[in-house]
Formats: C-alpha cells, sequence, structure tokens
C-alpha cells in the first residue's frame, strides 16, 4: 500500500540548519529524547516520532517555517495542546511538528462587541475566564476545556455540553488569519455579520490542519445567562431515556445540555465523584436550563412534566450551584472515572439520529459480547453523538486489535443508521478507513481537490483526515475477504 | 422534474461548454453580478423529501418553495430560525444558493449556520452527497456550508438539508424614540446581557425591538426596557414582515446598498441611510448620492464590506455587486471555483467577474 511515509524523503541535516537560522534555540527540538513527548496525541494507540519540532513565537517564524518546508518538501503537522483524540497531531516520520504552544496570548477582549481576538494556543476555557468580568463567555465547551487550544478547536470544529444551544465552533468563530504552506498570510471572515465570497470559515473550520495554519482567532462571546439549572432523570430502560429526548426536543425545549449516560458509565463514575447517581437505573440524563430565573422556572417545570410523561423512575432537579456542578462532576469526570477500572479505554466518537439511540445500544450491547470486550456509554445525547468508551488491556495480546474492531463497528453501524463516523473529534488517523465508508469516490475527489487548492503538494498533516482513494481501494478489498461487506452499493476500484 | 434531468441538462451543457444560468423562483434575478447563459430552470425539482421534527431537520428538493416548507413546520411548531425572505416564489435552493437571511439572524445566525447536508450536481454533471441529516458531522471538509452564499457558482444544489428551531413561545415588539448615535449605543449594550432580543431595525429616529422566548422572560424584558428606556409595545408582525421582504420604505430608492459591519461601528452619519437591522450589524443605505467607492472604502474602513444589493444594471456592471477580495482569497477562489466547475459553465460573473 502506498503511503504517506514513502512519499517523502527528507534529508533531517539540511532541514536542522535551515530552521536554525529561523528559529533561537530555545524553539526548536531535533534530539530524540525531546521529540519523545510530541510523538502522539490523546490517541496514545497510534505513535511516530517526528524529525524536529519548532515552537515559533511570532507570525513572521511561522510564515517562513512553512515557506522552508514548502520549498524542501517537508510535511508539516501542526499542533496545539495535544489533545485531540483522532490522531490528528501525530506526528509524520519525514516531517516537522509546528507546535503553536507558544501563541499563547489573549489580544483583546472587547466587552461591547462581545468578542475575543486570541492566539491560537491559548485554552478554551482561558477565553471564558478573561470574559467573565464582562459577564460574557464562549460557549463551545468540550470536555477537555482546560487544556485544548482554540488553534485545536478550530481545527477539529470541536463540540460540548452548551452545543446544542450555542452551537459548535464553526457557529461560534468570527475570523481567522491563517498562513498557508506556501507562507502566505490571510484572513477569513470578519467582525462584521458576514464577509465577501465563499464561506471560507465553514471550509476551514474542522478541516484538521490540512489547508493551512491558524494563527489568529475571533470568537464571539455571548452573555452569560443569570441562572443555569439541571434536572437529572433516571430510566429502567435505555429505550426509555431515549424516548424522552426525543420528546423533549418534540415539546419545543432545546435545554442548554441534553447528556446521557447507562448503568456501566454511572458504575464507573459514582464511586469516584459521589454524584447521587441512581446505580439500579439502565440509564440518567441531564437536562440543563439557563437562561433569567423566570425562563429557567418555566422550562424546568415543562421538561420535568415531559420527563414524568416518559416515564423516569425518578427525578431531581439541582436547588443550588453546588448540587448543580456535583449532578455534572459524574458526566465531566466520566472518562477519567472508567480509566480508573480499565488499564486502557478506547474513546468512539460517532453520531447517530437521536430516534436509532436504543438501536445504537442494543447493538453495542451484542458487539460486546463478540469481541469480548466491555463499553461504557456517555453521550451528547441531544444532538445524537456517541462516546462509547471500549475497554481493553494493552498489555494483553489481541485486546488492542478487537478494541480497534469494535469501534470500527460502531461507526460503520452509526452511517448506516443515518449518521456519521465523527460528531467531534474529527477523522485524524483513526477513522481514516471508515470515510471510505461514510463517503464514495466523487465526494473524496472533491476533498483531495479542495486540499489541492489550498496544499496543492500536500505538505500540511499527509495521511489524515481523507483518505487516498487506493487506501479506500484496499479497505474494500480488506471487508470482502472478511465476506461482510456492508455497502455493496459504494464504489470500488 | 427528476434529479437524472439535471444531470442530463448538466451533462450536455458540459459537452457543449455552454453557460447555464441556474434559477428557480427568479426572485433575485436583481442580485449579484450579470446574469448570462442559457436558463436552467431547477422550479419543477420540488418537494419535501423528509421533515423529522423530533430529529430537528428538513430535507426538500431545491425547487421547493419556502412558503411550502415553512407551512409544513408551522404545523410542528417549528421553524427556519434564520427567517429568509421570500415573496411567496422564493424556492429553497435560491435561499441557500444566496445565502440571506432576515431579521432574526441576530440571535439565531445566518443561512450557513443551519445548513446540515446538500445533494450537488457540480458542473460536470456528478452528483455528490456532503454533510448529512444529523447535527454534527466533522468527517471531510464543510462542503455543505461553503455552498451557502456561491450563488449557483460551484453546482446546483439538488436537494438540501436544514436544521429547524422551535417556534419561541411568546413574541413581543417594543419601539423607541432614538436617534442614530443612541440607537446603536443601546443595542450593543444589550447584546451584552441576557436579554432575549430576537431582532433589531432602526430607521428615521425610531427602533424597534423585538423579543422571543420563554413567556416569563419576555415579559420580564418587556417590562424592564419599558420602564428604562420608554418603550412602547406595539403590534409587530406587519412590520417584521415588511423588514423581511424589504417593503418598508426605508428600502426604497434607485440604489441599495447593503454594509455588513462590526456593530459597534458608529454612525456613519451618510445623508440617505435607510436602515440598521441586526443588532447594528447590517446597515442599508439607499440612494444614490455617495458613489460607490466611497462607500465600499467607508465599510472596508470599518471592518466589514459593502454590496450593491439592488441596482440599475448599468451600474451592477460597472460597480460589481460584491466587494473585491484580497489577492490571495480571490486567487483560492479561482482554484476552488474550478475544482467544482472546471470548465466556468455554472452562472459565469454571478459572483465576481473573474469567473
Ligand atoms: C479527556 C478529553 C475530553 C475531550 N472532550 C472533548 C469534547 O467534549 N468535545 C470535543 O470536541 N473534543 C473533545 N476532546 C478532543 C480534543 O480535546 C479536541 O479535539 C480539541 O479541539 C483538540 O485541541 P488541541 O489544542 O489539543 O489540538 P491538537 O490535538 O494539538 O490538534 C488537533 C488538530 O488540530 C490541528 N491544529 C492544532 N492547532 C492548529 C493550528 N493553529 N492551525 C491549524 N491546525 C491546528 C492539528 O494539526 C490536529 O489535526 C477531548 C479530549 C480529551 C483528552
Ligand atoms: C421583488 C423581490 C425583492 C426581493 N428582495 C429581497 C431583498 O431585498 N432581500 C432579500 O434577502 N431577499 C429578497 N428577495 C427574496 C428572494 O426571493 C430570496 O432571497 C430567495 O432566496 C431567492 O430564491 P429564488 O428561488 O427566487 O432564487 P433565484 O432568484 O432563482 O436564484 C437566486 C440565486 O441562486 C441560484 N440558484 C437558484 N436555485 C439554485 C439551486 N438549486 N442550486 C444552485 N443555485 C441556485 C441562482 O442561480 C441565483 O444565483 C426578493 C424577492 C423579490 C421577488
Amino acid at each position: 500500500m502506498e503511503t504517506a511515509e514513502n512519499t517523502f524523503q527528507t534529508d533531517r541535516k539540511a532541514l536542522a540548519e535551515r530552521l536554525k537560522a529561523i528559529l533561537p534555540a530555545h524553539c526548536l527540538l531535533v534530539d530524540d529524547e525531546d521529540l519523545r513527548p510530541y510523538e502522539c496525541d490523546g490517541l496514545t494507540a497510534y505513535r511516530e516520532l517526528p524529525l524536529a519540532v519548532c515552537l515559533p513565537e511570532s507570525e513572521a517564524q511561522v510564515v517562513d517555517i512553512l515557506w522552508t518546508c514548502h520549498q524542501l518538501g517537508v510535511p508539516v503537522v501542526a499542533r496545539g495542546a495535544g489533545t485531540g483524540l483522532s490522531g490528528g497531531a501525530m506526528p509524520h516520520a519525514q516531517g516537522v511538528v509546528l507546535s503553536m504552544a507558544r501563541f499563547n496570548r489573549i489580544l483583546r477582549v472587547d466587552r461591547l462587541a462581545r468578542l475575543a481576538v486570541v492566539q491560537p494556543g491559548v485554552r478554551n476555557l482561558a477565553v471564558s475566564e478573561a470574559a467573565a468580568p464582562y459577564g460574557l463567555y464562549y460557549a463551545p465547551d468540550p470536555s477537555s476545556q482546560i487544556a485544548c487550544t482554540l488553534g485545536g478547536n478550530v481545527a477539529e470544529n470541536s463540540g460540548g455540553v452548551h452545543c446544542l444551544k450555542y452551537g459548535l465552533t464553526v457557529h461560534n468563530i468570527l475570523r481567522i488569519r491563517v498562513v498557508s504552506i506556501e507562507g502566505e498570510v490571510f484572513e477569513i471572515g470578519s467582525e462584521a455579520p458576514d464577509a465577501p465570497g465563499y464561506d471560507l470559515l465553514a471550509l476551514l473550520i474542522g478541516s484538521e490542519g490540512m489547508l493551512g495554519v491558524v494563527t489568529e482567532v475571533t470568537v464571539k462571546l455571548v452573555p452569560k445567562p443569570a441562572l443555569a439549572q439541571v434536572v437529572m432523570a433516571s430510566f429502567d430502560q435505555v429505550g426509555k431515556a431515549g424516548e424522552a429526548v426525543a420528546a423533549i426536543i418534540a415539546a419545543g425545549i432545546i435545554p442548554a445540555g441534553l447528556e446521557m449516560m447507562d448503568k456501566p458509565a454511572t458504575a464507573a463514575v459514582e464511586p469516584y465523584v459521589k454524584a447521587g447517581y441512581d446505580l439500579a437505573a439502565a440509564a440518567i440524563l441531564l437536562c440543563e436550563s439557563d437562561g433569567t430565573p423566570e425562563e429557567v422556572a418555566e422550562e424546568i417545570s415543562r421538561v420535568t412534566a415531559v420527563l414524568t410523561a416518559a416515564g423516569a423512575r425518578d427525578i431531581r432537579v439541582s436547588q443550588s450551584e453546588a448540587e448543580r456542578l456535583r449532578f455534572w462532576a459524574g458526566r465531566k469526570a466520566a472518562f477519567p472515572a472508567v480509566g480508573r477500572i480499565t488499564p486502557d479505554y478506547y474513546c468512539m466518537d460517532g453520531t447517530i439520529p437521536r430516534k436509532r439511540l436504543a438501536e445504537m445500544l442494543a447493538a453495542i450491547a451484542a458487539m460486546e459480547k463478540k469481541y469480548k470486550l466491555r463499553c461504557a456509554n456517555v453521550f451528547h445525547a441531544g444532538d445524537g453523538n456517541l462516546h462509547p468508551l471500549i475497554m481493553y488491556d494493552a498489555a494483553k495480546p489481541g485486546e488492542w486489535t478487537r478494541a480497534e474492531a469494535f469501534g470500527a463497528e460502531i461507526l460503520e453501524l452509526s452511517v448506516r443508521l443515518g449518521g456519521s463516523i465523527t460528531g467531534e473529534h474529527g477523522v485524524g488517523i483513526e477513522k481514516i478507513n471508515q470515510m471510505c465508508v461514510q463517503y464514495k469516490t466523487r465526494e473524496l475527489e472533491v476533498f483531495h481537490r479542495i486540499k489541492a487548492a489550498f496544499d496543492e503538494r500536500g505538505l500540511l498533516n499527509p495521511g489524515k483526515a481523507v483518505p487516498s482513494l487506493h487506501r479506500c481501494a484496499e479497505y474494500g478489498q480488506m471487508h470482502v475477504h472478511h465476506g461482510e461487506l456492508k455497502f455493496p452499493e459504494l464504489e470500488r476500484f | 422534474m427528476r434529479l437524472s434531468d439535471l444531470v442530463a441538462e448538466m451533462i450536455g451543457a458540459a459537452a457543449n461548454n455552454e453557460p447555464l444560468r441556474i434559477r428557480a423562483g427568479g426572485s433575485k434575478d436583481f442580485y449579484g453580478g450579470m446574469l448570462a447563459g442559457k436558463l436552467l430552470d431547477v422550479s419543477a425539482h420540488r418537494g419535501i423529501v423528509a421533515y423529522e421534527p423530533t430529529e430537528l431537520y428538513v430535507t426538500a428538493r431545491c425547487g421547493t418553495p419556502l412558503v411550502e416548507i415553512e407551512a409544513a413546520l408551522a404545523e410542528c411548531g417549528q421553524m427556519l430560525a434564520f427567517e429568509p425572505p421570500h415573496f411567496g416564489r422564493a424556492t429553497l435552493g435560491g435561499c441557500v444558493a444566496a445565502g440571506l437571511a432576515g431579521p432574526r439572524r441576530q440571535q439565531a445566525g445566518g443561512v450557513r449556520d443551519f445548513v446540515l447536508g446538500v445533494k450537488l450536481v457540480d458542473g460536470r454533471g456528478l452528483v455528490h452527497d456532503f454533510g448529512g441529516q444529523v447535527m454534527k458531522n466533522v468527517a471531510g471538509y464543510d462542503v455543505s456550508r461553503l455552498l451557502a452564499g456561491s450563488l449557483g457558482t460551484l453546482g446546483v444544489l439538488a436537494e438540501v438539508t436544514l436544521k429547524v428551531l422551535p417556534r419561541p413561545r411568546a413574541e413581543q415588539t417594543l419601539r423607541f424614540d432614538l436617534d442614530e448615535g443612541a440607537a446603536l449605543a443601546l443595542l450593543n449594550e444589550w447584546g451584552g446581557q441576557p436579554l432575549p432580543v430576537s431582532a433589531s431595525f432602526w430607521s428615521a429616529g425610531q427602533l424597534w425591538l423585538r423579543l422571543s422566548g420563554a413567556q416569563a422572560a419576555v415579559a420580564s424584558a418587556v417590562a424592564r426596557l419599558a420602564d428604562q428606556f420608554g418603550g412602547q409595545t406595539v403590534d409587530g408582525e406587519k412590520h417584521w414582515i415588511s423588514v423581511r421582504e424589504q417593503t418598508h420604505p426605508a428600502f426604497a430608492g434607485t440604489c441599495l446598498w447593503r454594509l455588513a459591519l462590526p456593530t459597534t461601528t458608529p454612525a456613519l452619519g451618510l445623508d440617505g441611510l435607510g436602515a440598521i437591522e441586526w443588532g447594528g450589524g447590517l446597515r442599508w443605505y439607499a440612494g444614490d448620492a455617495v458613489p460607490a467607492a466611497v462607500l465600499r472604502e467607508r465599510a472596508e474602513q470599518a471592518g466589514g464590506h459593502a454590496v450593491l444589493y439592488r441596482a440599475p444594471e448599468s451600474l451592477r456592471c460597472l460597480e460589481g455587486a460584491f466587494a473585491p477580495l484580497a489577492p490571495p482569497l480571490l486567487a483560492l477562489h479561482r482554484r476552488l471555483k474550478k475544482s467544482f466547475d472546471p470548465q466556468g459553465i455554472l452562472n459565469p460573473g454571478r459572483l465576481y467577474a473573474e469567473f
């Protein structure tokens, strides 16, 4: 199979010489032990050492690095905090990692215009902290928000609990500054409600570092609601919880957050955070309401009525801010909590239409038997975004391979149920084969042409996000070989 | 009209290198650059394909009139939250291709914010499915949203899936007597507070403000704003339709300019300013006293841009409807255009004279 690695051949010494001329010594790492911390992102199953790590401090340096790499034909992988879960920031063996960690300044918070201009290495939570004195905040709140950066959020179009009501990253970015692989600087979007020409902002957001390197981000800030309260409901059947989600939406309510955990997930988190979850329940729902006190009271009473009608076995409403945070603590800590009960876990990220929730969960239960691995489910129920946590032990032979196959099957089922292979973590290296399942050859060709319009030589993050058609053909054959070709209508060649 | 007919027309045009002018309701013939090419009428490719109220999406063919879609949504208490203008004739395809939103854009977001997926026929007659029917999908580049506002230059939007939202439970309109500067200052101040403002419109010394949301929230906001700032509650329904459809007298004139600006841009003090919408972010200038170059420069200096929205054809040809792009961006636009429409047969010159 053609791989990205054998397409590029870099002269390591020549590259180091050129980079030394651009960057001061403290901004350039070339020794193996210094490179080690950069060998993977949050998806630790895939690792690679780059030839060098650049830590530029100015946009001019970014321009010089990219221009030089373009000249030398060297791959470049941009990196934020490295919390990505799809291997998007995994280095290229023949390339450079361009860490934006030192671009960590908040340049401007404009109270009246309700926006902030920040460098891409600024952490997500830091933006809300800087806006707090003005009664404003940045709405998209990935669970990793204390660590992940705005640059990474833009590249992954990250989501979070608030995204059901307040939108994803793409709905909350006004403008970005970008450096192309050829070292050209341009700005996309504006502080005005729209900008002339094609909506390149939509194209760049979620493009996984494949189209350009972001050096500045202007984000929208929204007024902090006066009050937030959460309703916690438990159900004795997962299907009922799924129907309750649909009933809330059907009642015309868009909560500020609507999250679900199944029994294995609550069992894992309760001893860890002591949130008071109903451990006998098959699933619990957390439904947040925010706004003015009058608004919240009205919504909470309507939500409670809907949940009761949907057959909730127990309903509790947070009576204080401390209690609200405690109800959420379990959901927010679900990943580390599961991490305590298993040596390793593999976090998936598919989306499905909400009405297929029960079906998906039943299928996952069957897969647990098939692959002989346990799985806990936490998800953004309001937008059908699942995060099955497949538990495995990397030290036991064969377990990772089974976990990987388990994950792939979940993603492929997501597509079949009318959903997508990723809702917020991106394709990266992880889901590259499943891209062949979600898209036909024709769409993949369009993606390749878009890529070429920005980066003709394919130097930015090669091998990620969009599979080569060659790779899809191989993946297709692999499935035929196992006699389980799932999408016979898809074109192959 | 079936998808296969659309594809056949496109393949035929590509084979003959024949420019096509995509048109549905024709309600937007006034908008954008020159109209050129053989007419490709897509209005007969119509009908709602799927509507799932609890999944919050509707999928329809491009020629479906917006009124038909909105009527279906209203039956389930839902709406197109970007509140597009329509005049009875506008279609879904034209609405997304033009990318123009109405008064509620200030609160809800623009057309692109609600596009979840598209079926696209590109300039070679190839049919593509981008995005889908779920709220979150980050697999591959977001081509669906790229197409919002592309004015038919990248392909025919054969089918579109939009996110829909529940209609607000309550809605009330207030009217204030305020000059331009004072109105702008207040709009920006209110924008930073947790107030359920869903539309604003200032013209000729009057500011109209619409509040939408939960019953209790609207009632308390109305009481507070009336008390503190002297707003009068008025029946706003007809007013907001006249703003959405631009039948309000503020939009009348031989030329109508649309200026998208940062909301905090101070009063422009232009002779003939027609109206301000979207909390200060959208300003309409109806008149021909100020030269195009001056308007474009003023908008750019403020960090925004100016569109020659409605004007006699001679002026549109001379000035171009849209603000020129910076050279690196224009180069990118050309390459993108080429990747969807290698022969350049789709709506040539409608967006920019260069492609
Ligand atoms: C415990 C945990 C919980 C998480 N929860 C969520 C969640 O709720 N929602 C969610 O969406 N994600 C979540 N994530 C995933 C991850 O945090 C996000 O994808 C985040 O946006 C990555 O940001 P980062 O700064 O760490 O980026 P990195 O991992 O460093 O990079 C991610 C991608 O962005 C590119 N990139 C980074 N900076 C730039 C730049 N300046 N210009 C161009 N490209 C760039 C990289 O090349 C790479 O492709 C979680 C991760 C963890 C570990
Ligand atoms: C007199 C009048 C005044 C109006 N004034 C305003 C106004 O001031 N502000 C406002 O916002 N709206 C205005 N409109 C509303 C306008 O009707 C809508 O914006 C509408 O969305 C246009 O839709 P259409 O189907 O009529 O598009 P058309 O006029 O047929 O087409 C509009 C554009 O979309 C392209 N297009 C159409 N269908 C497709 C498709 N399926 N795929 C790809 N491209 C396609 C066309 O090539 C063209 O570039 C006005 C309408 C009328 C009749």
